[in-house]
């Protein structure tokens, strides 16, 4: 055991609904406020959906140049402000060139994204198609940036250029378990001895028109347009689909000897990451749970850690009546008798699902709750479901101390993910 | 570790359909570009393409299938079909030990151009229930992964032209991890109106009109690249696994990898070769494979000169000990640029080569530019081929190398 190398989380920045920043996420989380609310972005009135969970966001106000603003979509704009966050959270002057810096040959990216430019695809396809007009789209009305829109890549150049990262980058592209999946690759890459730090998180922009219509048909996003801002009801009987979201979070970890050879504030380790497909359906689950279970079991096992030291799960929780019961399903065939006890809750409630994004705005909420000793709740939970029937943290925060928490994600194309966080001071010598 | 094991080749590309067609198109040195066909792009300032002309979608894909995906996906579904039938792979009783990771660089742009058309041509209701599941960049895996039964750890990674080879770099990791047989690899699709212009705003297309002007890597009339379709899919397996499911056919061995990042500038190239040849240097002492040993590199071949010459320095760096050029191709010249699907599609071509000992030429290499170090080869010619280097670069600074072995380990059954 000795030999492997650990992966630690030094610094979290977040981009959120209804907040500003990691703190204002916390304290947003914490109290149990939504952000979810009629859509302000287009008149959603065409739309059966029309309840998304937007950021009220200026990236020339949080430090992006005007240039970094215009060449890039929203998705890239939100990941780069996270970054800075994270950064300058963990104190590693990367891209700096400061004494006391990493070797930037050592510092890699891993960005997650389920949908990259869309935003921007479609804004600049309304332009060139003059609203759907022509199918021979005109390029004079073109911007000079849309080979950075086609492929989301740029948004990891962005993060790499911005600290200047000569190590392996890439984005992962799974679709609604990006933001776990980056996060396990990045741990992946310095567990492996590729990378001793990696700014590693997910970005999402998705509420446009394309995107809430292609929920809207398979009715996979919520109908109650009445009530936005208890729109989003996981694991509550009356729940009725998902609320749109938009965000970003980014970690910056790092291999534990060196941060412990800085002295580096940690919030947690990252001691397991797993993922499964359930090669069943794009879109459908079946209630089993198996897939995701044995993500969870795998995770676990990777860190040798049991079932009943799971303090807390940080659910998928999106809301959709076929997702709650299949996560429900997952946590007890994986955790046993412990599910019992476990308090598990979905941030979603208050966030929205901002696709790949999520999974690491979730990361760093469990990251956060291990830190603090306060797991956030579920919010607008009031009629339990009989199918689902765990400790969802009903709409208030609970002050818990949790030694180990699993962040669990599941999206379309069957991926089911899982990643285990333990407090810093476990099982260290 | 040993390397994995390639043990299946699924290739659908512009120079043919399977892994054969492919490389019997690029011995016979015929370029597949030509002009585009379905539309007249000539507003967009170009007019080739490499299209895969003689792939029936129909022949590979359920047609309940077909209509929820894009043509991206039906490529993929039919690369990893014939690699799998190639390796005489099927999934065994353990779903888990199969795994899908591939790379995707622009996702499903046909049909996701007919879904935005409609939407604002007819408004909202006119989107399809597909939408949401054909565009996405995880689509093609997901598909595989459903229609084929494949539950083990998958991923899709998204380093533009990089990416086929990163897929395998990630495979690696998830096979450290105990999962036996990984399909690796990705196709490309970006030929629809808007696909292409959005390639075209790179700035990097050749806008020449004859094939033999338009994509020239190496050369010194290099004008720019030509886009193409397609790429490959193969199947890789942990040497025990194969073993022990009496695997017929070994195509080669995996055995380093090494990536970096130039962390320039957001679309522009660093000005030194340095970081490229870091990548190379790590993916040679990830395999253990001295300079000498390299019998050949398959280079990324922009097609641009500033480009070309920054590929020919960070290979010159990385080989200066050697006491001979190292021989160099660009087979991408034969199809045009497949973005994500031409880093996978040269590892079959790597491959390919090392079991027939033919080096593949490069297209139209008349007049080559000064490369210090590095024999180009303009023909195919037939010499060892034990060992190959296959490199990929992706827009915006991505750098990957990847070290290939003939397997000697003889028939494994």
């Amino acid at each position: 055991m000795s030999d492997r190398r650990r992966v630690v989380v030094t610094g979290i920045g977040v981009v959120a609904p209804g907040s500003m920043g990691r703190e204002g996420f916390w304290d947003m989380l914490t109290a149990g406020r939504t952000a979810t609310r009629r859509i302000t972005f287009f008149d959603p009135a065409l739309f059966r959906s029309q309840v998304a969970a937007e950021v009220d966001f200026d990236g020339r106000l949080l430090g992006l140049t005007a240039h970094e603003v215009h060449r890039n979509d929203r998705f890239v704009q939100m990941a780069m402000v996270a970054a800075d966050e994270a950064v300058a959270d963990s104190g590693l002057p990367l891209g700096s060139g400061a004494a006391g810096a990493p070797d930037p040959d050592r510092v890699g990216v891993a960005l997650g994204s389920a949908v990259g430019a869309t935003m921007r695809l479609e804004q600049e396809y309304v332009a060139v198609s003059d609203a759907g007009t022509h199918w021979l789209v005109d390029p004079r009305y073109a911007s000079s940036f849309l080979h950075h829109a086609l492929v989301p890549s740029c948004g990891a150049t962005e993060l790499a250029v911005r600290f200047g990262a000569h190590g392996p980058a890439v984005v992962v592209s799974t679709g609604c378990t990006s933001g776990i999946d980056a996060v396990g690759y990045a741990s992946q890459l310095i567990e492996d001895g590729d990378a001793d730090v990696v700014v590693s998180g997910a970005s999402d922009a998705p509420i446009s028109p394309i995107s809430m219509a292609c929920f809207d048909t398979i009715r996979a996003t919520t109908g109650n347009n009445d009530d936005p801002e208890h729109a989003a009801r996981p694991f509550d009987a009356r729940r009725d689909g998902f609320v749109m979201g938009e965000g970003a979070a980014v970690l910056v970890l790092e291999e534990l000897e060196s941060a412990r050879r800085r002295d580096a504030e940690v919030y947690c380790e990252i001691t397991g990451y797993a993922n499964r497909c359930n090669a069943f359906h794009m879109t459908g689950l079946k209630p089993d749970g198996v897939e995701m279970a044995e993500a969870i079991r795998q995770a676990l096992a990777q860190g040798r850690t049991a079932p009943d030291e799971v303090g807390y799960v940080n659910a998928h929780g999106s809301g959709t009546k076929q997702n709650d019961r299949h996560e429900t399903a997952a946590v007890k065939r994986s955790l046993g008798p412990a599910a019992q006890r476990v308090a598990m809750s979905s941030i979603k409630s208050m966030v929205g699902h901002s696709l790949g994004a999520i999974g690491s705005i979730e990361v760093a909420a469990t990251a956060l709750a291990l830190q603090r000793g306060v797991l956030p709740p579920t919010a607008n939970y009031e009629v339990p479901d009989p199918e689902c029937d765990l400790d969802y943290i009903p709409n208030t925060a609970r002050e818990q101390k949790v030694d180990v928490a699993v962040s669990v994600g599941s999206g379309f194309g069957g991926f089911q993910s899982a990643i285990v966080l333990s407090r810093p001071s476990r099982r260290t010598p | 570790m040993t390397g994995l094991l390639v043990t299946g080749l699924g290739v659908v590309a512009p120079t043919g359909v399977g892994a054969e067609a492919h490389w019997s198109s690029v011995l016979r040195e015929e370029a597949a570009i030509g002009p585009i066909e379905g539309f007249d792009p000539t507003a967009y300032g170009i007019s080739l393409a490499g299209q895969v002309r003689d792939f029936r979608p129909a022949d590979h894909v359920d047609s309940r299938l077909m209509v929820q995906t894009d043509r991206w996906t039906w490529m993929s579904l039919a690369a990893a079909t014939l690699a799998a039938e190639d390796a005489g792979y099927s999934a065994p009783e353990d779903a888990y030990a199969t795994s899908v990771f591939l790379a995707a660089g622009s996702g499903g742009n046909e049909f996701s151009q007919h879904e935005i058309q409609g939407l604002w041509a007819k408004g909202p209701r006119s989107v399809g229930a597909y939408q949401s599941i054909a565009w996405f960049y995880a689509a093609s895996t997901g598909q595989i992964s459903i229609r084929d039964g494949y539950k083990g750890p998958s991923g899709v990674v998204v380093s533009e032209a990089a990416g086929g080879l990163d897929s395998i770099g990630w495979a690696r990791r998830v096979a450290r991890r105990g999962t036996p047989a990984i399909l690796v690899g990705g196709t490309e699709a970006g030929m629809c109106p808007y696909a292409l212009l959005c390639q075209a705003t790179s700035g990097r297309l050749s806008t020449a009109t004859r094939p033999e002007a338009a994509y020239l890597p190496f050369d010194r009339r290099a004008n720019g690249h030509v886009v193409g379709e397609g790429g490959a899919i193969l199947l890789l397996e942990e040497p025990g696994a194969a073993r022990a499911r009496g695997v017929g056919r070994v195509w080669g061995e995996v055995c380093g990898y090494g990536a970096t990042h130039d962390a320039h500038h957001h679309e522009d190239p660093a000005p030194d070769a340095g970081q490229y040849a870091r990548a190379i240097r790590l993916s040679l002492a990830d395999a253990g494979v001295t300079p000498e040993e390299v019998d050949l590199v398959l280079a990324d071949g922009a097609g641009t000169p500033e480009l070309d010459a920054l590929e020919l320095a960070a290979i010159g760096e990385a080989f200066a000990s050697r006491s001979t050029p190292v021989p160099v191709s660009a087979p991408s010249s034969w199809t045009g640029r497949l973005m994500a699907g031409g880093s996978a599609l040269a590892v079959a071509t790597a491959v390919l080569a090392m079991r027939d000992g033919i080096a593949p030429g490069t297209a139209h290499l008349d007049d080559p530019v000064d490369a210090p170090g590095v024999e180009l080869l303009r023909r195919p010619r037939v010499q060892p081929v034990s060992t190959v280097v296959v490199l990929a670069r992706g827009f915006g600074g991505f750098n990957s190398s990847l070290v290939l072995r003939r397997y000697e380990g003889g028939a494994t059954a």
